[in-house]
C-alpha cells in the first residue's frame, strides 16, 4: 500500500524505453464509467483487464465532499494484475463513498456515487444508503453462486438412478477430521477453482487423503451442477468429457411462439431430409472400459480428454477396416477414404456442429487432446472454419455424459458410419474363470450406410474397437 | 559487463577487481554463492617460477590437488598458527583464503563437512533445485510456450534424478572447496573445536576436545541450524526443515511451509513447480515481510496468486505433529496476537522454515566470560566480540551467522575478508548496507541497502528527503524477447545528494542484476554520475540504466571525492 501511495507523490515510474506508450498497462490511469441518474452519477469498479472480474479498493484518493475535476484520479484499484489509479470523466463532488478501502465490488457494480452540485449531496448520500444495491455489495463475489449440486440433486432423482459417485456428491462433506462437517478441509488449488467456479465447498464430498476436498472434486461439481442444469440429469460417469458437456441451455422460452430456424437449423433440416435418402442399419456392441477409465485417469493431468481417447481408439480400428471409412456419394461407386478423419459431435448454443479431428490415427494422443481444445474453445466461439468441420469420415456422439446408456444416431449424408456413445457404467458381469464380477462398461451402437457397408464389416470393426479399449497402450503410442 | 569496466578503472581503488589478470589462476570452482571472485582478483601475482602449478582452469571438474609447498605462512612466535578459523563454512573459507593472501598461517577448524550450510543444505543445493523448478515452470506454461511458438508435450520429471542433481552439485562445490582449501596450504583440522581460553583453542571428538594449539587471533564461524519453535515436531519425513527437504526425499501433494521468508518462498517455488499445492503460515499480517512492501506485494501477485498456494497470515503454528497412524500432518494455528485457536490444517507435509538459529553452543564461550543473545555471538562493527561487560575480548571475532548481523553466505565472507585486513593492520568496516540479497525464485527477487519504510524513517529522523523511481521489465527489449515481461525496479535514493539508499528488483535474473547497484552502494557512487555508464543493448542491465536515469537529483556531477560509506 506504501508502494500506491508513491505512484500519487509524483515519483516517476516509467513504463520505459521501448514503449513509452501509456496503455502499456505499467501505470496508466483509466477512466472511470458513469451512469448518469439525474444529476447524480454512479462511479463504477472499472474492468481494468479483460480478465479481471472483481476489483478490490486499495485506497479513495479523494475523500467524500471533495471537488473533483475530469481526469482527476479519484481512487486505486487492484485488479488481478496491478494496482492503478482510477480517474473521473466528470467534473462534481464526490458525494459518497459505498465500497470501503479493503473491500471488493464486482467490475461494474457502483462503489461512489458523484454529484454534480454541492446542494445534491445530501440527496445523494441519503440514495447510497438506502439503495445500498447487492451490486455494490463489498463480497459481491461470493453472493451470486449458482444452485450447488446438494439442491438441485434431490429434485433430478426422477430420472435415471444416480450413480455412486453422483449421490455421494450430494451428500455434505463427512471428513473424519473435520468435527463431522463442520470444517471443510480443500486444498489450495480446490478452493481457488471453487472460487473461479462458484462452487460452494461445503457441498462437495472429497476423494482426497483422508477425505480431503482436490481440485478434481471441484471440477467434477461444477460440472454437475452445469450438466444438472438444463437437462436435469445427473452426473458425468466416468466417461464424460466436460467439452462436450455443455448442452443447448434454453433462457426463458415463450410458449407458444413461432420461431423461425437459424441458419445452422436450417442446415441440420436440410442434412436430416437428406439422410432418408440413405439406407442404413445399427449394429451394437458392449466394451469394457477399466483399462481405458485407468489409462485417462493416468494421463489426463497431461491435458488428454476422454473424446481425445475415444476418437484416437476409432481412428486405429479405422486403420484396419478402411470400408467403414468409406463412403458413397452417388450410389453407384464408393471412396475408400485417403485418410481418416474423426468428426465429433458438440452441442453448441442453439445448435450441434462437429468438429473434426484430422489424422486422429497419425496424431499423437497428446496433439489429438490439444486440437480438439482448440476445434471446442472455436466452436463455442462460433469461429469454426468450414474445413475444421466439414471433412469428417467418420463421426462419433457421446451422451454419455448425460447418464445415456445407449442411443441411436443417424447417419450424416456423405458418410460412411457414425457411431453413438453411450455412458459407462459399473455392471455387474460374468468373467470368463465362471465368476461374478464387476466391471465398468459402455455401450456403442453404430450406424452404417448399407449400400458399402456391410453387418460382418461393422462386427468386425467393433471386435477391433474393444480390442483397443479393453487393452488401450496402443494409444499412447 | 562493458559498463562496470569502464566504471572501475575510473576508479582506482576498484581496479585490480576487474583486471582479468589472464596468468592468475582462477578456479571456477569457487564461485559459490556469487562472492569469490573479488576476493581471488585480490590475490597477488606469484612470482614467476614458483611452484604453483595449475591445471588449466575450469574445464576439469576434479582437479588434483597441487603441491602447495609454501601457501601458508609461518606463524608469529610463540603460536601455533596466526589464525584459526572455527567453521569451515562459506564465511571461515573467504576468510581463510584472504588470510593466506595476506601471508597469516591459517588452520581451519571443521566438525562436520567443508562448506558448511550454503554448500551442504542451504544456497548451493537449493539452486539445483530451483534450476529444475524453473525449467518445469516454463515447459508447463503452455500460454507461454504458445506466445513463442513452441510445442512441447506433456513435460515430466524423475524425482530422484532431480534430487541427485541437487546431491551432486553440492558435493562438486564441497570438492572444489576443499581442494582450494588444501591448494593454499590451510590446515584443516577435523573436530569440533572449542575456545579454551584467549588465544586458545582445543578440538577433537564432541566432548572431547583432546588436542590443544594456539593462534593469534581466532575467528568464530560456526553459522547456524534451522531454527524450529517449541511445540513443532520434526521426524524428518512428514515435517522436516530445509535440510531435509534439500535431499527431495518425495514430493507430496499438499505440503504446509510454515514461514514466508527466502526459504519458504523458494521451496513453495521447488514444490508447487513439481506438482505440489502449497499453504503458507506467516506469523505476520503479511506474506514475505522481509521485503519492501512494495515489491513484496508484487511478489504476491507473481509467485502466489496464479499459483497453487494459499496462505494463512497472522497466525502461529502452536503445534505440528508428524503424519502417523494413517493421520495427516496435524498444524494447530493460533492467532498471533490473541493467542486464540483459529484453525487446524491437515495436510501432506509441513516444511519448517522459520529462519535459522546461531550454531553456537559447545563453543566454550563461557570460558571467557561470553553471554550469548538468542545464541548469537555479541560483536561490534569489526566483528571484535564483546564480552560480559561489555568489554571487547582482544583476538577473538565472530563473523557469520553466529553473529546474526546479516544472515547471508556472502556477508559471512565478507566480514572474514573484513577482520582479516584488521588482523593486517589495515583497519575496515564493513559496510553491510552494500550487501546483496537475492531470492531465486521465478522470476526472481533481489535487493540491495534499505526498503522504503526504513528509508523514509531514516530520512525522517535526520530530516533529508527520499525519493523512489520505477522502471518495469515490461518495456526492456530482451525481457520481452524472452516473454518474461513481468517485473520491477525500484530505487530509493536522496533527491539532493544522489545518494542511493536501496534498489529492490522483482523481475528476470534479478539476482544478477543487482550487483551493479550494490557495487555503486559499496563505493559510494551516485545516481548522477552512474547513470552515465553505458549498457549493452538489448540487456536486461537497461533495466537498471532506465531506472538510474529516470531518478532527478538535485545536484550536478558529484566531486570526484568519494563519502565514507554508511554502516550498520
Amino acid at each position: 500500500m506504501a508502494g500506491v501511495g508513491q505512484l500519487h507523490l509524483g515519483t516517476p515510474f516509467l513504463p520505459s524505453a521501448s514503449i513509452r506508450g501509456r496503455s502499456s498497462g505499467g501505470g496508466g490511469s483509466r477512466r472511470l464509467t458513469t451512469r448518469i441518474q439525474a444529476k447524480i452519477r454512479e462511479i463504477f469498479m472499472p474492468a481494468l483487464s479483460s480478465t479481471m472480474t472483481e476489483g478490490k479498493i486499495v485506497s479513495w484518493v479523494r475523500a467524500e465532499g471533495d471537488k473533483l475535476s475530469k481526469g482527476e484520479s479519484v481512487v486505486v484499484v487492484e485488479s488481478d494484475k496491478a494496482d492503478m489509479d482510477v480517474e473521473t470523466f466528470y467534473d462534481g463532488y464526490l458525494a459518497a463513498i459505498m465500497v470501503e478501502e479493503g473491500d471488493v465490488a464486482a467490475v461494474g457494480s457502483a462503489i461512489a456515487l458523484l454529484a454534480e452540485t454541492e446542494d445534491e449531496i445530501p440527496l445523494a448520500k441519503s440514495q447510497a444508503s438506502s439503495s445500498s444495491s447487492p451490486a455494490a455489495s463489498p463480497r459481491a463475489a461470493e453472493t451470486p453462486v449458482p444452485p450447488s449440486p446438494s439442491e438441485t440433486a434431490p429434485e433430478a432423482v426422477s430420472s435415471p438412478p444416480p450413480s455412486p459417485k453422483s449421490s455421494q456428491a450430494a451428500v455434505s462433506s463427512t471428513h473424519p477430521a473435520s468435527e463431522s462437517g463442520r470444517r471443510i478441509v480443500a486444498t489450495p488449488y480446490a478452493k481457488k477453482l471453487a472460487k473461479d467456479l462458484k462452487v460452494e465447498l461445503g457441498s462437495v464430498a472429497g476423494s482426497g487423503p483422508m477425505g480431503r476436498i482436490v481440485a478434481k472434486d471441484v471440477e467434477a461439481a461444477a460440472a454437475v451442477a452445469a450438466a444438472a442444469a438444463p437437462v436435469s440429469s445427473v452426473p458425468p460417469k466416468s466417461i464424460s468429457d466436460s467439452a462436450a458437456v455443455k448442452a443447448p441451455a434454453s433462457p426463458a422460452i415463450q410458449l407458444g411462439t413461432v420461431v423461425p430456424f437459424t441458419t445452422m437449423q436450417g442446415a441440420v433440416s436440410k442434412n436430416m431430409v437428406e439422410s432418408l435418402s440413405v439406407p442404413t442399419f445399427r449394429v451394437g456392441y458392449t466394451i469394457t472400459t477399466d483399462a481405458l477409465d485407468s489409462l485417462y485417469k493416468k494421463i489426463k493431468s497431461k491435458g488428454v480428454t476422454m473424446t481425445a481417447l475415444l476418437a484416437k481408439a476409432t481412428a486405429l480400428a479405422l486403420t484396419k477396416h478402411p470400408v467403414v471409412n468409406s463412403s458413397c456419394r452417388d450410389g453407384k461407386s464408393f471412396t475408400y477414404n485417403s485418410s481418416i478423419n474423426i468428426a465429433v459431435a458438440v452441442a453448441i448454443d442453439g445448435g450441434l456442429i462437429t468438429p473434426v479431428l484430422q489424422d486422429a490415427d497419425k496424431v499423437d494422443i497428446y496433439s489429438l487432446s490439444r486440437k480438439w481444445k482448440e476445434l471446442v474453445d472455436k466452436a463455442r466461439a462460433k469461429q469454426l472454419q468450414p474445413h475444421e468441420y466439414n471433412n469428417g469420415t467418420f463421426t462419433l456422439s457421446n451422451l454419455g455424459m448425460f447418464g445415456v446408456d445407449r442411443f441411436d444416431a443417424i447417419l450424416p449424408p456423405g458418410t460412411g458410419a457414425i457411431m453413438a456413445v453411450g455412458a459407462s457404467q459399473p455392471s455387474v458381469v460374468a468373467t470368463k474363470d465362471g465368476r461374478i464380477g464387476v466391471k465398468s462398461q459402455m455401450q456403442v451402437n453404430v450406424t452404417a450406410d448399407h449400400r458399402v457397408i456391410y453387418g460382418a464389416d461393422l462386427a468386425a470393426f467393433l471386435q477391433t474397437l474393444a480390442k483397443i479399449i479393453e487393452d488401450p497402450k496402443e494409444l499412447t503410442l | 559487463m562493458q559498463a562496470s569496466l569502464s566504471l572501475s578503472l575510473s576508479l582506482p581503488p576498484a581496479a585490480p577487481r576487474s583486471d582479468p589478470a589472464p596468468t592468475v589462476f582462477r578456479p571456477s570452482a569457487l564461485r559459490f554463492c556469487g562472492l569469490r571472485r573479488e576476493a581471488l582478483g585480490l590475490r597477488p601475482l606469484r612470482p614467476a617460477g614458483s611452484t604453483w602449478v595449475f591445471p588449466s582452469p575450469a574445464r576439469t571438474p576434479s582437479r588434483k590437488t597441487v603441491a602447495a609447498v609454501s601457501g601458508n605462512g609461518s606463524p608469529s612466535k610463540g603460536f601455533d598458527y596466526d589464525l584459526v578459523i572455527i567453521g569451515a563454512g562459506v564465511g571461515g573459507h573467504g576468510a581463510a583464503l584472504h588470510a593466506v593472501e595476506k601471508g597469516l598461517k591459517t588452520a581451519i577448524i571443521e566438525g562436520d563437512i567443508v562448506g558448511g550450510t550454503c554448500v551442504n543444505r542451504g544456497c548451493v543445493p537449493s539452486k539445483a533445485l530451483l534450476a529444475v523448478s524453473g525449467r518445469m515452470r516454463e515447459l508447463q506454461n503452455e500460454h507461454h510456450l504458445k506466445a513463442l511458438g513452441l510445442q512441447v508435450s506433456s513435460p515430466g520429471y524423475d524425482r530422484q534424478g532431480v534430487a541427485d542433481h541437487a546431491n551432486n552439485l553440492a558435493s562438486k562445490i564441497r570438492n572444489n572447496l576443499t581442494n582450494s582449501l588444501k591448494a593454499l596450504g590451510v590446515d584443516i583440522l577435523t573436530g569440533v573445536g572449542t575456545i579454551a581460553g584467549t588465544q586458545k583453542v582445543k578440538y577433537g571428538k564432541v566432548g572431547f576436545p583432546d588436542t590443544e594449539i594456539t593462534a593469534k587471533d581466532i575467528i568464530i564461524a560456526t553459522g547456524s541450524v534451522p531454527f524450529v519453535p517449541n511445540g513443532i515436531e520434526v521426524d524428518g519425513k512428514t515435517v522436516f526443515t530445509s535440510d531435509h527437504a534439500l535431499k527431495l526425499e518425495w514430493v507430496p501433494e499438499w505440503i504446509a511451509i510454515v514461514g514466508s521468508g527466502y526459504i519458504g518462498l523458494e521451496f513453495s517455488d521447488v514444490y508447487s513447480a513439481l506438482g505440489s499445492e502449497v499453504t503458507f503460515v506467516e506469523a505476520l499480517d503479511q506474506l514475505m515481510p522481509g521485503f519492501d512492501p512494495e515489491i513484496g506485494k508484487l511478489a504476491q501477485r507473481v509467485l502466489i496468486n496464479p499459483r497453487k498456494i494459499d496462505y494463512h497470515t497472522g497466525v502461529f503454528a502452536k503445534k505440528i505433529t508428524p503424519a502417523k497412524d494413517g493421520k495427516p500432518v496435524l498444524i494447530e494455528l493460533i492467532d498471533a496476537k490473541t493467542k486464540e485457536p483459529k484453525d487446524t490444517l491437515e495436510v501432506d507435509a509441513a516444511l519448517i522454515a522459520t529462519g535459522r538459529a546461531p550454531f553456537t553452543k559447545g563453543l566454550g564461550l563461557e570460558n571467557i566470560n561470553i553471554v550469548t543473545q538468542r545464541g548469537f555471538v555479541p560483536v561490534n562493527e569489526r566483528m571484535q566480540v564483546i564480552d560480559a561487560s561489555g568489554n571487547l575480548i582482544p583476538h577473538l571475532y565472530c563473523i557469520g551467522d553466529a553473529n546474526g548481523k546479516m544472515m547471508l553466505a556472502h556477508a559471512a565472507s565478507a566480514q572474514g575478508i573484513s577482520v582479516v585486513e584488521q588482523i593486517g593492520g589495515r583497519d575496515n568496516v564493513l559496510n553491510h548496507l552494500s550487501i546483496p540479497a537475492a531470492c531465486f525464485t521465478h522470476p526472481e527477487i533481489s535487493m540491495v541497502g534499505m526498503t522504503e519504510p526504513q528509508a523514509r524513517e531514516k530520512a525522517q529522523q535526520e530530516g533529508f528527503e527520499v525519493s523512489v523511481a520505477k522502471t518495469s521489465f515490461k518495456a526492456n527489449t530482451k525481457a520481452l524477447a524472452e516473454n518474461e515481461g513481468e517485473g520491477l525496479a525500484k530505487l530509493i535514493y536522496r533527491p539532493d545528494t544522489g545518494e542511493i539508499l536501496g534498489v529492490h528488483i522483482l523481475g528476470m535474473h534479478a539476482a544478477d542484476l543487482i550487483h551493479e547497484a550494490s557495487n555503486a552502494i559499496a563505493l559510494g557512487t551516485r545516481v548522477q554520475d552512474i547513470k552515465f555508464a553505458v549498457h549493452a543493448h538489448p540487456t536486461l542491465s537497461e533495466v537498471l540504466d532506465e531506472l538510474f536515469k529516470s531518478a532527478k537529483v538535485n545536484t550536478g556531477v558529484s566531486p570526484s571525492s568519494v563519502n565514507e560509506p554508511v554502516t550498520v
